[in-house]
């Protein structure tokens, strides 16, 4: 008689979890992650299969700008959102408009998980003046608006660069805005957690093995403090892509060269009263649909992941 | 309570000193102040009076100091695109941002209470469910979204709601109002419902939540065996004790929504500060960046300090353990 004791796949264990459980049990849940599954390999997809490069001027042409939408009279294949009045197809440019706001938005929130948990870790950890100076600064940033630091961030340092380099690093440039007005609250989570966690027998125990401080830090704290971080990263995602919709809609985000979903509802904005609803309307709806189902997920896991809720 | 008191102030004034630091900072090292005074005519000899009479020779020390000094004193210098004080740039435009967010706060708190406590009695109804799926997107929209398909739908479509401006306004001494003439106050309407949107959300969600923790207490079960209506159970007995965390985030979250009011500024043209600073950031104005940056903040820190204190006056407990 044989013991079977090698331990299950990672699928099983997905399966058998209690997380998959409450997943599959919530039906807001699987709709928000299938409409979000959607939405992004549409976005990345976009290329094989969009009528148009929205980026290459060369591919616009002006006798087919304000074009209606498909069911409308006057609508054209293949532009099945019709064109705005450059002639730019508006379907693609939702699509790779999509793209730049879904990179951006996963940039800024990988990159604020990074400093946060870092800073909140050492601060937590080793506690003192560390510990003091950190919470200053989080005091001190969060006692300014978000959007406020954001957009001033974001100007700032468009009017330092060079500009001919201000199209090519308005990206980069959006990113550091959202990560500088948005690192501190993971710190703060990450930092009372470690504070709590430090005290707990298996780290005093971890401290006597003479394990070093940063496998301490990053193996033995780290994964008890990423529940909530795991959390509000989602749920920052969604809002990293609102403020970047946000800045580029004040004309202070992504050039018209490359536009993400802000720019194009700025640019459209200028038609709405001229009749054609149809170039803000569909960028608009495609920023909801992206944030809602980044935000209905997030409201999920938080309930799921939450103790005091099972 | 007198060590808390001045402990919350300093902390108060420290944060402000910071901001003033980092809108020093902005005069400071984005672009040359004296290159975007003179014309190409100045001579250097000038150039140099002028650096002088500024005061950007001495040490940086002391211009942040005055600087300080002078914003302290209202005084946040010259506005590099139209030539005038920033300061009575910002006057004029600020009874517009008020009134748009007072509004929008009356809107929020007189929707948004009484929706939290119908979701919170009949939790299980599918409209609160409804309600409750609604508040969700309602958190996802970005104002100016709300903003813009509010103008698509009541003014583009419908014609009954203007979308842009203050419509006519009445000078009472420097303040201006809209609420006095007919056209001011439908221009208000659309703007403050953006405004408050997300205000709503929360406020509904807050209540909500108070609702459900205070209705399962000791007195409301007492309340009923007494035989006290339903009705008053939940709004007079229920309510009173929620209110206080409603009333506390609304008063912080005004100086959020100065901020934010900024963007629905944009969407509807509204003449406030926010539509000023904005365009102050496309032409690198920065006499009037700084300015925005020091106002709305002290507003903002204002606001928190004042809550804070006046939670420590009404609950002991508070002064030592967060001191």
């Amino acid at each position: 008689m044989t013991v079977n004791l090698t331990s299950p796949g990672l699928l099983t264990r997905i399966r058998q979890s209690d997380l998959w459980w409450s997943f599959t049990h919530q039906r807001s849940a699987v709709l928000a992650a299938i409409l979000l599954t959607v939405l992004i390999v549409s976005a990345f997809t976009a290329p094989l299969y969009a009528p148009q490069n929205p980026y290459d001027p060369a591919q616009l042409e002006l006798w087919n700008a304000e074009i209606p939408p498909i069911w409308l009279e006057g609508g054209q294949w293949p532009y099945l959102l019709g064109t705005d009045t450059q002639g730019r197809d508006i379907l693609s440019a939702i699509l790779y408009g999509s793209r730049i706001s879904i990179l951006i938005g996963i940039a800024s929130v990988v990159l604020a998980l990074v400093i946060g948990i870092g800073t909140g870790l050492v601060a937590g950890y080793y506690g003192g003046i560390v510990e003091d100076a950190l919470m200053r600064v989080g005091d001190i940033l969060l006692s300014i608006p978000t959007i406020l630091i954001a957009i001033l961030v974001s100007a700032i340092v468009r009017e330092l660069l060079p500009p001919s380099l201000r199209d090519v690093g308005a990206g980069g440039v959006l990113v550091l805005a959202i990560v500088l007005s948005g690192w501190v609250q993971y710190a703060r989570t990450v930092r009372a957690q470690t504070a709590v966690e430090r005290r707990k027998e298996y780290v005093q125990a971890a401290q006597l093995l003479k394990v070093p401080a940063r496998r301490i830090m990053f193996r033995h704290i780290l994964p008890n403090t990423l529940t909530p971080i795991l959390v509000a990263a989602t749920l920052n995602f969604g809002m990293a892509i609102l403020t970047e919709a946000t800045l580029s809609f004040l004309g202070i985000g992504m050039p018209p060269s490359q536009p993400s979903l802000g720019t194009l509802i700025r640019l459209g904005n200028q038609f709405l009263f001229s009749g054609m609803w149809w170039i803000v309307l569909f960028p608009v709806m495609q920023l909801c649909l992206l944030v809602v189902s980044v935000n209905l997920l997030g409201d999920w896991l938080r309930d799921a992941l939450n103790p005091k809720l099972r | 309570m007198i060590v808390f008191l001045i402990k919350r102030l300093a902390n108060a004034a420290l944060v402000m000193l910071v901001v003033a630091l980092m809108a020093f900072m902005i005069f400071r090292f984005v672009g040359d102040p004296i290159q975007l005074m003179v014309n190409e005519q100045t001579s250097q000899a000038e150039r140099d009076a002028l650096r002088e009479r500024l005061g950007l020779n001495e040490s940086v020390v002391m211009q942040y100091l005055r600087f300080v000094g002078n914003a302290v004193q209202g005084d946040f210098g010259i506005s590099y695109r139209n030539q005038q004080e920033v300061m009575s740039l910002i006057a004029e435009r600020f009874p517009a941002t008020i009134e748009l967010v007072l509004m929008a706060t009356i809107i929020s708190l007189v929707v948004g209470v009484p929706l939290g406590v119908i979701t919170a009695i009949h939790r299980r109804k599918w409209y609160s469910e409804a309600l409750q799926f609604v508040s969700i997107i309602g958190v996802s929209l970005p104002s100016f979204v709300i903003g813009i398909l509010l103008i698509l739908v009541f003014s583009v479509m419908l014609n009954i709601a203007p979308a842009f401006g203050r419509g006519d306004v009445v000078s009472i001494g420097w303040w201006t109002t809209g609420l006095l003439t007919p056209s001011g106050r439908a221009a208000l309407i659309l703007p403050s419902i953006a405004l408050s949107f997300y205000q709503i959300t929360l406020v509904m969600r807050l209540v909500r939540a108070e609702m459900l923790e205070v209705l399962r207490s000791d007195f409301i079960k007492f309340a009923r065996a007494r035989g006290v209506p339903a009705w008053r159970v939940h709004y007079s007995h229920a309510l009173r004790n929620c209110l206080m965390p409603v009333v506390t985030m609304t008063a912080m979250n005004i100086g959020s929504l100065i901020a934010f009011a900024l963007i629905t500024e944009t969407v509807f043209q509204w003449p406030g500060m926010g539509l000023l600073f904005i365009q102050a950031v496309t032409f690198v104005d920065i006499p009037v960046m700084a300015a925005y940056l020091c106002i709305v903040s002290f507003i903002f820190v204002a606001l928190n300090t004042l809550v804070d204190i006046t939670y420590a006056l009404i609950d002991p407990r508070l002064r030592n353990s967060k001191a």
